[in-house]
């Protein structure tokens, strides 16, 4: 990827942050006869930042639509009359009807729940393997890390996308479960690789603090170490990253859907209403750009959320 | 720099008969029966079985013979031979038909990537903080969160099918007029990221030491840039573009589905529609060779040059 090294200078600082804190929080900024600690600036740059709050605003707004999508729109996704096919918006349905006859808002909002829940789990996904791949080639080095850095090489040299068409035609099931859990597993076990790099670069800075020496003086096994240790230090720019990355598996998903081999119905997905709103584009625009207009806010919310907190934990941007 | 090459080269290979055995064995092994893989759900007639079986070997079993058949696979596949698709077509005539259309796409990408991508870069890197380098930052933030399957129905949409100032769909013999619009919606991304990789190259560059020599020897800004900073800035930028030139000859799947261009991409878009299996794994073996020989030629490229790269 393009800005690793910007990512990679991050954790070297953050992960000499010490263990108390967390990005983000507000570190005694009022305290003048303190020093301002890194997290404290990070705060501070980030209370000022317009596109930090805007893309805050959207993530919540998001999740609350995936947990309650009732409160958003009264009317049910799939209660679809043919007879109002590509009918105009109205009171009943404010951006009109589809090819389908169904309601276009009602669906897009019950489409985020599918969206979320992928990008989410396939996010922790990544995350689990990442941690579990970046640390022990961070911690153990030598010829461990030799093994896992290669293969971190040749994953990220197969392209997802074509991958993950390969790897979808197995799945023959139809069941809604089934295909979520297909899009979360292909996802996860091709996305990892960046993260893993940037949990080895913040677990090989953590592990010549000295109060990683102080614990192995204090007869502390490799497994406390890392545990209770060096995890908790080199956490905080992997969040990041898996930040980024859930708005891109976000995209994924709905590219995969689109294609018509990731999510299907009965599942909602944004990828599938944008193919067939593409097809009778002509006749009835709104069912194309609304369902557009939900998964591009969701996926730059989470992209801009992740950059922006990057950004200002970035020394060199100051 | 020989034994740099020759080691990349032994990568290659290793990844090159890594990933075909992965996409081999997924498609066409271990399922509970190949030739009905291969069929789709189209009913199977006992003499097209026996021919299959005959055809592609199927009789040996075990390890052996699975490997038997993954050779003979690569060996078809190196030769060029692809098969058949279901609807009878020789997939290696339809590649051949195919490619100068995704070529030509992913050039004038490429170009609309170097053209408006670099220049921007270079201005937002030298100008840091104003108000150009802030407004491009976020646009570029904007294009590389929408994703292609939003970005490109809706160009065909407001451009083409609205507006009318693009064809809205290509053909089969497309003009360049015809490619430009999905080769401004298929280069948007990389534009993009060139933007932001030659802005922070320069912004860095600006702030080296040999930067500050040069202005202390009393060089005019206009050549510190242009002779020192920029030659140091391109580096990563050429590498990504080489990189990005086999990800858009592979990566078209979507601007050509939707504009309807006769590419690769667009009859693995057609594939994949069909359940056409054969078509898909034909492709798709092609499109991984070509993405890990662009990576090879841009890492050989890489170490020409900036010759630290060999050293490590």
């Amino acid at each position: 990827m393009s800005d690793f090294e910007t990512v990679a200078a991050t954790e070297n600082q953050a992960a000499r942050r010490g263990p108390s804190g967390e990005p983000g929080t507000p570190n005694q900024v009022g305290a003048a006869n303190k020093p301002r600690s890194l997290a404290g600036d990070a705060w501070r740059d980030l209370r000022r930042n317009p596109i930090f709050w805007i893309s805050l605003a959207l993530v919540v707004i998001f999740t609350l639509m995936a947990l309650f999508p009732g409160v958003f729109t009264a009317n049910n996704p799939n209660d679809c009359l043919l007879s109002r096919q590509h009918a105009g918006p109205s009171g009943g349905a404010i951006f009109g009807y589809d090819f389908q006859g169904c309601d276009t808002y009602s669906r897009a909002v019950y489409g985020t729940r599918a969206s979320l829940l992928v990008g989410a789990l396939a996010a922790l996904g990544t995350g689990i393997i990442a941690l579990v791949i970046g640390m022990l080639a961070g911690y153990f080095g030598r010829w461990v890390d030799a093994v896992l850095s290669r293969v971190i090489d040749v994953v990220l040299g197969i392209p997802l996308l074509l991958a993950a068409i390969v790897l979808l035609k197995r799945v023959s099931s139809d069941s809604q479960w089934a295909r979520i859990g297909a899009v979360v597993f292909v996802l996860a076990l091709l996305g990892w690789t960046t993260a893993a790099r940037v949990v080895r670069s913040s677990v090989i800075t953590a592990k010549e603090q000295d109060y990683v020496a102080a614990a192995r003086m204090l007869g502390a096994g490799n497994s406390r170490i890392m545990w209770r240790h060096i995890l908790p230090n080199s956490l905080a720019p992997a969040i990041v990253v898996l930040t980024i990355a859930l708005g891109s598996f976000i995209a994924a998903e709905a590219t995969l859907s689109f294609l018509g081999i990731g999510l299907k119905a009965p599942t909602i997905s944004w990828g599938q209403d944008i193919d067939t709103g593409r097809i009778h584009m002509r006749e009835a625009a709104t069912p194309l750009i609304v369902p557009s207009a939900f998964l591009a806010l969701t996926v730059l919310a989470f992209i801009m959320l992740g950059d922006a907190i990057r950004d200002a934990f970035d020394p060199k941007l100051r | 720099m020989f034994r740099y090459i020759l080691r990349r080269l032994l990568q290659m290979v290793l990844a090159f008969f890594g990933t075909t055995l992965i996409v081999y064995a997924l498609t066409f092994a271990g399922q509970g029966d190949p030739i009905q893989a291969l069929a789709g759900e189209r009913p199977v007639t006992p003499a097209q079985r026996a021919y299959l079986t005959e055809k592609y070997h199927l009789d040996a079993t075990g390890v052996g013979g699975f490997f038997y058949r993954y050779f003979d696979y690569v060996k078809n596949l190196l030769q060029g031979n692809l098969g058949e698709s279901l609807t009878g077509r020789n997939i290696g005539d339809i590649l051949q038909q195919a490619w100068p259309v995704t070529v030509r796409l992913a050039l004038i990408a490429l170009a609309v990537a170097i053209i408006f991508g670099v220049t921007a870069g270079v201005l937002a890197g030298i100008r840091r903080a104003s108000i150009f380098d802030n407004s491009t930052l976020v646009l570029t933030l904007l294009v590389l969160g929408i994703p292609t399957i939003v970005l490109a129905p809706l160009a065909q949409y407001f451009l083409g099918v609205k507006w009318q100032l693009f064809p809205p769909t290509a053909g089969s013999d497309p003009t360049f007029y015809a490619l430009l619009l999905p080769g401004i919606v298929l280069g948007s991304l990389s534009l993009a990221t060139a933007l932001r990789l030659t802005r922070a190259s320069v912004a860095e560059n600006l702030r080296a030491d040999y930067v500050r020599t040069a202005r202390s020897k009393g060089l005019v800004k206009r050549r510190i840039v242009v002779v020192h900073v920029l030659r140091n800035s391109l580096i990563p930028v050429v590498t990504f573009l080489g990189v990005e030139l086999g990800n858009l000859m592979s990566g078209a799947i979507i601007t050509e589905g939707v504009f309807n261009i006769p590419g690769v991409g667009f009859n693995l878009f057609r594939g994949i529609r069909t359940e056409d299996g054969p078509l898909v794994v034909g492709i798709v073996s092609v499109l991984v060779v070509v993405y890990l020989v662009s990576n090879l030629v841009v890492d050989v490229l890489y170490a020409v040059l900036d010759p630290r790269i060999r050293y490590e």
